[in-house]
């Protein structure tokens, strides 16, 4: 097994009584990397993150975390990742330091370093002045970003976030995206999992689409937008007067095109990045001006329709 | 994303990040940090003893002077002081209570999985449970104690047997603990754990003689009373602090023999629910 993946899963299957949650799910997450698992509620991610954080024994199959196996080296892989679970798992009774202190204790911290670490973390999440306040009175927000300070008490290399997310309004949401951002600038390799295609998108290196239980697709971001459905290019005029020579250009040229005349917006089927090339050199020198030019791709929500055949919020009632 | 782009993007940079080693430390440390968690909530919510303070001292009032009138003991000192021992057993059996309602809890809000992915031993949460819970228990022991002082309770037997009663009462507490975590793993909320408990322990421990004497129950619920574990142990503190004669020779074989009668009883229940509430408690958090 390679040397630079932090994570790897190998077939994992688990079964609850009759119900098979996961069936057959593998990928390799490289180091330093993110891997967003992609999937609507009940497709298997949680289940999936469960065992590979030692919490849940797979049926079969393996998973390695740092090199560690899952089931054989339960301890080594509890060394290296940290693991923020779906609903905030932090002491509302305890104050977001007593918090930090408990879990840097049992990591066999001392308190001098648990402390100075909890200083560090508590000021990069902006909880330094809620530090000695009891959770219970913390915002949504400020849970979930003790939540992953918390996990990040022993500066795990591997980390395991399943929906950090959910339940946060955006303003929060695009906060944590943004710390999460700095700790793999840091070198943590993310496993990340989300219902939101957006945040997979925004995070993300690589995408594993998952689906009652498997895997349905994988790839970059860019790789699954271009996989499924056609991409868009979006031409916008400066001036309303210029609408019409641009049309016929670009009819010329054999574009099949689609007009808003309110918006001096023409869209067009694209090829690819080429197609944009093609049509700014047709406005060179033109005189007309353009406003802007680009190539539109489809979104994760049109991609996980295209490959699951509903849309990511309603598998339940499909399956 | 590169530390440069990163940089580009406007974001605050930062010293990378420190990796502490971490140490493997016993299971007693773990334990007790644990344990220092749990009483930190008891700090935060000292209405979580009411179970062990006012509960027991209503109970004291309630009995010693709303029905003591119409009970009569064959304790030389009265129902006051006969009373007493058997509402600490009372208050101890409650230990399951405790343990079931904190692990219930902490399993229903995902503390335990949050435990469970530290590199600790799985016992940790268990033991630091058991231990605040001996500790909660005692506060309770101590409360009452006092409560019995001011009623006229007094101990008047030697030093080392009044030692000996409230190690029972501990040993019988540690017993307890078994039968918590057993509740605790299997019920599904909290309100469950309160529902099945105070319909299971508080009739078994009025099923006894905590309260009045068994010399007046039918022939067949006296046989239960006597033989209810609870009974041993009521009886073994009464005797050895000195607040009742002797059973009478036609009770139950465990009341006339009630310090080797509870220790075989807490022994025997540990013996069968520590297993059980080991294997429910594994198979409740490991799927």
């Amino acid at each position: 097994m390679g040397q630079d993946l932090a994570i790897e899963a190998e077939q994992l299957v688990k079964h609850f009584g009759e119900t098979v949650a996961v069936d057959g799910v593998s990928f390799v997450v490289p180091k330093g990397s993110v891997l967003g698992l992609l999937g609507p509620n009940g497709a298997g991610k949680t289940t999936t993150v469960r065992m590979m954080t030692t919490l849940t024994r797979p049926t079969s199959g393996t998973a390695r975390v740092a090199g560690h196996d899952v089931v054989a080296e339960p301890d080594a892989v509890r060394r290296s990742m940290g693991l923020t679970g779906q609903s905030a798992t932090v002491d509302e009774l305890l104050t977001g330091r007593e918090n930090l202190r408990l879990i840097g204790s049992l990591y066999g911290l001392d308190s001098r370093t648990t402390k100075r670490i909890g200083d560090g973390l508590l000021e990069r999440f902006s909880l330094t002045e809620a530090s000695n306040r009891v959770v219970k009175t913390y915002s949504g927000g400020m849970r979930r970003r003790l939540d992953l300070a918390v996990s990040l008490v022993a500066t795990p290399p591997v980390l395991f976030l399943d929906e950090p997310t959910t339940g946060l309004d955006p303003r929060s949401r695009v906060e944590l995206w943004d710390v999460l951002r700095e700790l793999v600038a840091d070198g943590t390799t993310l496993l990340l999992t989300t219902q939101y295609l957006e945040e997979a998108d925004q995070l993300a290196d690589n995408i594993v689409v998952i689906d009652r239980g498997r895997v349905i697709a994988e790839g970059t971001p860019i790789q699954l937008k271009d996989a499924s459905g056609q991409a868009a290019l979006v031409v916008t005029v400066s001036r309303a007067a210029d609408l019409t020579p641009a049309i016929e250009r670009m009819r010329e040229a054999g574009f099949d095109l689609h007009v808003d005349e309110a918006a001096r917006r023409i869209t067009s089927p694209a090829e690819g990045l080429a197609d944009v090339t093609r049509i700014a050199g047709l406005f060179e020198g033109s005189g007309i001006d353009l406003d802007d030019l680009g190539l539109q791709r489809p979104s994760l929500d049109d991609v996980f329709l295209h490959l699951t055949g509903h849309r990511a919020d309603e598998s339940e009632s499909v399956a | 994303m590169t530390s440069t782009e990163e940089q580009a993007a406007g974001l605050t940079p930062h010293p990378s990040l420190e990796r502490p080693a971490i140490r493997r430390t016993t299971l007693l440390r773990q334990s007790l940090a644990i344990t220092r968690r749990n009483l930190i909530h008891i700090k935060r919510m000292p209405e979580m003893l009411m179970d062990v303070t006012i509960q027991p001292v209503m109970f004291v009032m309630l009995f010693a002077f709303v029905f003591g009138g119409s009970i009569s003991v064959s304790s030389p000192q009265g129902y006051r002081e006969w009373l007493l021992g058997g509402i600490m057993c009372q208050t101890i059996a409650f230990a399951s209570f405790i343990v079931a309602v904190g692990l219930t809890g902490d399993i229903d809000k995902g503390i335990v999985d949050r435990m469970r992915s530290l590199p600790i031993h799985p016992a940790a949460v268990l033991v630091g449970r058991s231990i605040s819970s001996l500790v909660h228990s005692s506060i309770g022991i101590v409360v009452m104690s006092l409560t019995g002082l001011v009623v006229g309770w007094r101990i008047r037997g030697s030093v080392i047997d009044a030692v000996l009663a409230y190690a029972l009462l501990l040993l019988w507490g540690f017993a307890m603990i078994w039968l918590g975590i057993l509740v605790g793993s299997t019920m599904r909320s909290v309100e469950a754990v309160n529902g099945a408990m105070f319909t299971t322990i508080f009739p078994l421990t009025f099923l006894s003689n905590a309260f009045a004497p068994t010399e007046g129950m039918g022939t067949i619920l006296r046989t239960i009373a006597e033989w209810n574990p609870i009974s041993a142990l009521v009886q073994a503190v009464r005797e050895l602090w000195g607040n009742t004669a002797a059973a009478p020779p036609d009770a139950a074989l465990p009341l006339q023999h009630p310090v080797l009668a509870t220790l075989i009883w807490t022994l025997g229940l540990t013996a069968v629910l520590a297993p059980l509430s080991l294997r429910a408690f594994r198979n409740r958090t490991q799927d």
